[in-house]
């Protein structure tokens, strides 16, 4: 199933499927470690369409939630 | 001279690397965008002295702020260039190294954070990532100094290799993918409680509680430190001064020198709040009154920097902030402001749009109090009560929220998204937080101290030629009409452009009911940054967006001193 990270539960992963987007968007984010074929888990959602907390690689970033809404998800299978 | 330029992602310690190479102090932070401006020093190796410049940190060579320009403009000066890489993430600092060896300048690889790695069981095979990027690679940890001379010995053998060619982004990806494979390997890391805090402390629900308590206690720490420094170092040592001073004073005789050196004494003794001699108030002022709680600031700062929480502090109010036009970022000048606003004004760089700048800076100016504000508010209201301190601080409070909230809908421009990583926590180093500290402070004693000095001479200046009087003339209906103070605190308000903290002696002879004085200290610090921050706001935000925020701040002050006067004053 393919879902925004933003929709994904609390505390759960996903792999990064595809960054939607402009390309300076993606590329901001690769540049950051959100990349494709990447694990991602869901650290905190901030309510009030605050800012989400991702964690790739060990490593945790904050991200507004519009950017957020462009990175599409899979569970692993 | 050779240029050799520091490059490096954001939050690798190149800070620290950099002041390992020049023996320079140079502030670095568990946050990224500390450095926003460059810092220069020198450095001798082989039989030439080279300069070094230590860039901004940014994540490619394509810049997404002004700071990453910066770095970008600092990269086409180079003649050498040590990239720093943190070897805990390697993969994701391996794009900008790409991206600097395609343009084929020298480059030598520095894998800070070595001992770090290990820890996480993160291994690296050096000789084959050399051999994949055909330059020199040098681990190091730039806190304990392991690897410099390393470093140091092994600068000259970097090379711009001629078999990487200039590639395309997904291309990059594919060779930084191929690189990982070949050069390291993670082993499992199990979770320690440093990560659960790190997860409540960015959750809302147990982040927002734990922040507010941090704060408050940071707060409280503050104050009391400044308080013991009061009390136990710097009253004792101006209690030895007043002899001393108390001599010149008769040695010079009735004049304008003594007027202008000690001033006016209250029953033959000095008072140092109200004399407003350069040799009593202008020394007493800014080293008992300011310096302590500067010290006391700048120490809970650094530990609150270097442990990393105010990443997280960015990610907790980010909400709020959006609704300022802003995003959570924003937080970090908002801080720095609460020292002295010209650092804060200054940090304002490292947000994305020039709306997001223009309102961080002028909010930091009209609502932010620094350390010398503070000492004007308790200075003056601290015998009557921390009922009225608080009034005082409430007001500057509704007027950030609302100001940030009206800034935002009156500027045109984009608010972007907050995209901020968040450090691990680390424990603050000691040494490294005593040496930010003292930087701080000496960079305070050199920056504002003069200015502090200045206003005092020009304030005698001033009364002696009969200008306060004048320009007092008229503003008094404002000051009298409007704002319901008598028309003598017109000049306490005028001074206030020079130095806030000076405008205490004057107020509080005046007489005025502690309401009147919440009133006019509250006025003293929105209507208008001292001189100092004002010059920087000029040089950040340009004439025009200058004018802008000026305007914006007598406007505020003209409405906040009337709707004061009428909820407190009943008239």
């Amino acid at each position: 199933m393919e879902q925004p990270v933003t929709f994904l539960e609390t505390g759960n992963t996903a792999v990064i499927l595809r960054l939607e987007g402009g390309h300076w968007f993606q590329n901001k984010m690769r540049v950051m470690g959100i990349r494709e074929q990447k694990t991602i888990r869901l650290v905190a959602k901030h309510p009030f369409n605050g800012p989400v907390v991702v964690e790739v690689d060990g490593r945790e970033i904050t991200i507004g939630c519009r950017m957020a809404d462009h990175i599409i998800t899979g569970v692993p299978e | 001279m050779k240029k050799i330029v520091l490059m490096g992602n954001p939050n690798v310690g190149k800070s620290v690397v950099f002041s390992r190479l020049t023996g320079t102090n140079v502030i670095a932070s568990n946050y990224p965008g500390t450095t926003v401006d460059f810092s220069k020093g020198k450095m001798c190796f082989g039989k030439e002295g080279h300069e070094i410049i230590d860039a901004p940190g940014t994540y490619s060579l394509e810049p997404s702020n002004k700071a990453e320009e910066v770095a970008l403009e600092m990269f086409g000066l180079a003649d050498l260039i040590i990239d720093v890489a943190d070897a805990t993430n390697l993969e994701r600092n391996l794009y900008l190294t790409l991206q600097l060896l395609e343009q084929k300048k020298p480059v030598i690889l520095v894998l800070n954070m070595w001992d770090e790695a290990r820890h996480t069981g993160i291994i690296i095979d050096l000789k084959k990532l050399e051999n994949e990027l055909h330059i020199p690679v040098v681990p190091t940890v730039a806190l304990s100094g392991e690897g410099f001379s390393d470093l140091v010995r092994r600068l000259d053998e970097a090379r711009s290799p001629v078999e990487i060619e200039p590639m395309n982004d997904s291309e990059r990806w594919m060779k930084i993918g191929e690189i990982i494979g070949n050069v390291q390997q993670v082993t499992h890391r199990h979770h320690t409680i440093w990560d659960w805090i790190s997860e409540a402390s960015i959750r809302p629900l147990t982040g927002l509680p734990l922040a507010l308590v941090l704060i408050f206690t940071a707060l409280w720490v503050v104050r009391f430190i400044g308080e013991t420094l009061i009390a136990y170092i710097f009253n004792p040592f101006f209690s030895l001064y007043t002899p001393l001073a108390m001599n010149i004073n008769a040695w010079l005789g009735p004049g304008f020198l003594q007027a202008l050196l000690i001033g006016k004494l209250s029953d033959g003794q000095i008072d140092y709040i109200q004399s407003m001699g350069l040799l009593t108030t202008g020394i007493y002022v800014p080293f008992a009154m300011v310096l302590p709680y500067i010290i006391a600031f700048y120490s809970v700062l650094a530990v609150f920097e270097d442990s990393g929480y105010l990443p997280r502090l960015a990610t907790l109010t980010d909400t709020l902030f959006h609704r300022f036009g802003m995003h959570g970022f924003g937080i970090i000048p908002v801080f720095l402001g609460l020292g002295c606003n010209v650092p804060g004004v200054l940090a304002t760089r490292s947000l994305e749009t020039k709306k997001q700048r223009f309102i961080a800076a002028t909010l930091i100016a009209i609502s932010v109090p620094c350390m010398a504000k503070n000492a004007m508010v308790f200075g003056i209201l601290g015998s009557y009560g921390t009922g009225y301190i608080i009034l005082v601080f409430a007001t500057l409070f509704i007027v950030f929220v609302s100001s940030g909230l009206i800034l935002n809908r009156l500027m045109k421009g984009d608010s972007p998204e907050i995209c901020l990583e968040i450090p691990p926590y680390r424990k603050p180093d000691t040494m490294t937080v005593l040496k930010k500290t003292w930087m701080r402070i000496r960079w305070f004693l050199k920056e504002a101290i003069p200015f502090l000095f200045l206003g005092v001479l020009l304030i005698n200046v001033l009364y002696a030629v009969g200008f306060v009087e004048w320009l007092g003339g008229i503003f008094a209906p404002v000051i009298q009409g409007w704002f319901g103070l008598p028309r003598e605190a017109t000049t306490a308000l005028l001074i206030g452009f020079l130095r806030k903290d000076l405008a205490v002696g004057m107020l509080l002879p005046l007489g005025m009911s502690p309401l009147q004085l919440v009133i006019a200290t509250t006025l003293l610090t929105i209507y208008f940054p001292c001189v100092g921050t004002f010059a920087v706001m000029f040089r950040e935000l340009g004439i025009r967006d200058m004018i802008k925020a000026t305007a914006f701040m007598a406007g505020t002050a003209f409405v906040v001193g009337g709707a004061m006067r009428l909820v407190l004053l009943g008239i």
